[in-house]
């Protein structure tokens, strides 16, 4: 890019609606390039809506989203593919494809979107296996794979076309905690190694505090905050500091939602 | 009661347009996927095709088998007994063949179709694939349609001679009917415009039974609950669809 | 790739069973090809009726298939029916005085054409003529002969 502009990705007015839910109402986000930014909130906030609409899988209903310093919006099938090809995605489940073993999955881009030798296809897919510490799981077929292990094989094929966003959905969901500090590193290292921007989107705010270099936590359609997870950590906001802190003590953070829905209840008892 | 009949009418006029627009999208991505992408194609002849070939065999065997066994037995009352293989032919190749092998087609290809692809919409496959700048379309639901639309023909072939074969062993085998007088009256009465309607309605079925089953499967809800749902409505659906296209058919062509 | 290969090896049986199918419906099961690939010659009969007598019908002598109906055609001036048959070249000594009659293959059997010989030192060649022919039997016509005849029975 000759002029790359600050952001990797800028959010301005977004509103997006499912149905009557109004799930955005004036969204505004930058997401800073070459950095790990975090999207944090509670669950059903559309955390991973918002990264559907970053892709372009979802349209907005308002407002503007500019990837690279260009409008995904304006994009016709050809060049939004052609943008598609500079973005990693990781899906929740690594959403790996089930008709094909562990290398044919690495491999699908590249034989999707380059007519590479089979020789330099195999040295690529290799590498990025390796990278992820499954080169042996090569011949394996996806429903052999632990949780962990299909997401970092969905890592590896998220990067074998060498992106320049990796953009994480729930990385973290229901792995044990070996298999967390393997893929938090994997984060960390294809980041600074590659000098690629990173968007994760998680509610598990300890593992991404120790691995993110700004956040966002996202409540109510908007943004609520914003800043390192440190700083977020010390905010003076009431909501902020009970979802930061409530979540890292556990069972406190379903408490803290309780008495806003009584609220509710009780609201509606009195209409 | 007239509002809800409007509501199922505009809901049934919006499901046809929106499966015909749908099967244009198909038609539009096949040429490329045929000449190109051939050994996708190739992969779900087998799926659909190869893999439905046992049970088609045998059901074929044993439904010219019956119509065997039921020609001769009731032929023989009016000393027609020669008869049954131009009845077995013209039962066989112009209804039953196409219908039962478009129904069995339905239950073996049909729900593995519905379900594969409902089950990678329900594991994110198909929005992986379109993360990674493949179009799903193109690349998993167009190689399955033509697959099944390619696969019921030949089924339907298979289906007639073994069914032909069964009626024969009955036939001949058992009941002592003359070989060379079940073979010459079957060729006397059996015209090619009789074998060409099988044909032409098994092609017809072919793409309607692979139309549904990739819609269904394409428009699962994406949940394990949707998958199964998906599957029965691809079986239901098919089989009305084909008995109904069955009689417009025979009708056209008397 | 060992896999690929099995699954090229199944589809591969399977469309050429599949063609093996189609072709032998198209061919075998219909009478268009009278005798695959034999030499025939064309033989033309005029009968006053030809009852249910389809081309491709079987001609026979003594029970033996020699050829099939051709064509079935009104003499628009003699106002009667044209029968062309064709006979396989391997019997080319049959009587040009041989008489034909349309026969019925049991009650609901198809129509075909019986030649009986006749005793000619001449034999039929491409484009002779049958002279001595007899028409199908309409079961109608027989059913009301017979009732007629049967009720002038009874008045005398």
């Amino acid at each position: 890019m000759s002029n790359p502009t600050e952001n990797i990705v800028e959010i301005r007015d977004l509103d997006y609606s499912r149905g009557p839910k109004e799930i955005f109402k004036g969204l505004n986000i930058n997401i800073p390039r070459g950095k790990i930014t975090a999207i944090m909130g509670p669950s059903g906030t559309g955390k991973t809506t918002l990264l559907r609409l970053i892709t372009r899988q979802l349209v907005p209903d308002r407002g503007h989203i500019e990837v690279d310093g260009i409008d995904v919006a304006k994009l016709n099938q050809r060049d939004l593919f052609r943008l598609r090809q500079r973005i990693g995605m990781l899906f929740q489940n690594g959403a790996l494809l089930t008709d094909y073993n562990v290398f044919e999955n690495v491999a699908f881009p590249l034989r999707e979107h380059t007519k590479l030798p089979n020789r330099l296809i195999r040295h690529i897919v290799l590498t990025k296996l390796h990278a992820v510490g499954l080169r042996g799981a090569a011949d394996m077929s996806p429903a052999e794979l632990s949780g962990g292990m299909a997401r970092r094989v969905a890592l590896a094929r998220a990067m074998v076309m060498d992106p320049d966003i990796l953009i994480y959905d729930e990385p973290f969901v229901g792995l044990d905690p070996i298999s967390m500090g393997v893929i938090v590193r994997l984060v960390r290292k294809m980041n600074d190694a590659l000098g690629i921007s990173s968007i994760i989107v998680s509610h598990d705010v300890q593992e991404i505090s120790t691995v993110a270099d700004c956040s966002f936590l996202i409540s109510d359609g908007n943004v609520v905050a914003s800043g390192s997870p440190d700083e977020l950590r010390n905010t003076s906001s009431d909501l902020v500091r009970q979802f930061m802190h409530g979540m890292a003590d556990g069972p406190v953070a379903f408490h803290y939602s309780a008495p806003d829905y009584a609220e509710q209840l009780l609201g509606r008892d009195a209409e | 009661m007239l509002r809800e009949l409007y509501f199922i009418l505009r809901g049934f006029l919006r499901t046809s347009g929106a499966m015909f627009l749908f099967f244009l999208r198909l038609l539009q991505y096949s040429p490329t996927v045929l000449f190109k992408r051939f050994p996708l194609v190739v992969h779900q002849i087998h799926n659909a095709g190869a893999l439905s070939l046992v049970i088609i065999m045998i059901c074929g065997f044993f439904v010219g088998a019956v119509l065997g066994l039921q020609g001769v037995s009731n032929l023989a009352r009016f000393n027609a007994e020669d008869s049954v293989g131009t009845l077995t032919a013209f039962s066989l190749l112009k209804e039953l063949g196409p219908v039962i092998t478009a129904l069995l087609f339905a239950g073996r290809a049909g729900t593995a179709l519905s379900s594969e692809i409902g089950l990678m919409k329900a594991t994110d496959q198909l929005a992986a694939m379109e993360m990674m700048a493949t179009n799903p379309v193109r690349r998993v639901l167009v190689p399955r349609f033509l697959g099944g639309v390619i696969s019921m023909p030949l089924l339907t072939a298979v289906f007639n001679v073994v069914g032909l074969f069964g009626a024969h062993v009955v036939a001949v085998g058992l009941l002592q009917v003359d070989a060379g007088a079940f073979w010459q009256q079957l060729q006397a009465n059996v015209g090619s415009s009789d074998v060409y309607e099988g044909i032409i309605k098994s092609v017809v079925f072919g793409i309607v039974a692979s139309l549904l089953a990739v819609w269904e499967g394409y428009n699962t809800i994406p949940t394990a609950e949707g998958v199964g749902r998906a599957t029965t409505r691809a079986v239901v659906r098919t089989a009305i669809a084909v008995l109904i296209l069955d009689f417009m058919i025979t009708a056209v062509a008397i | 790739m060992q896999q690929t290969r099995s699954v090229e090896l199944g589809t591969g049986l399977f469309v050429v069973l599949g063609f093996a199918a189609l072709f032998f419906l198209t061919t075998q099961t219909t009478g268009s090809e009278t005798f695959s690939g034999a030499e025939t010659y064309e033989v033309q009969a005029r009968f006053q009726n030809v009852g249910n007598l389809k081309t491709r019908a079987p001609v026979s002598m003594s029970g033996v298939t020699i050829g099939r109906v051709r064509s079935v055609e009104l003499d628009p001036e003699q106002l009667n029916a044209i029968v062309t048959f064709a006979i396989d070249n391997r019997y080319d000594e049959i009587p040009d005085d041989s008489d034909a009659s349309i026969l019925t293959a049991g009650l609901l059997g198809s129509q075909f054409i019986g030649l009986q010989a006749g005793g000619s030192d001449t034999f039929l060649t491409d484009g002779s003529e049958i002279q001595f022919t007899q028409s199908a039997v309409v079961i109608e016509n027989l059913i009301s002969k017979y009732l007629f005849s049967s009720g002038g029975d009874d008045s005398e």
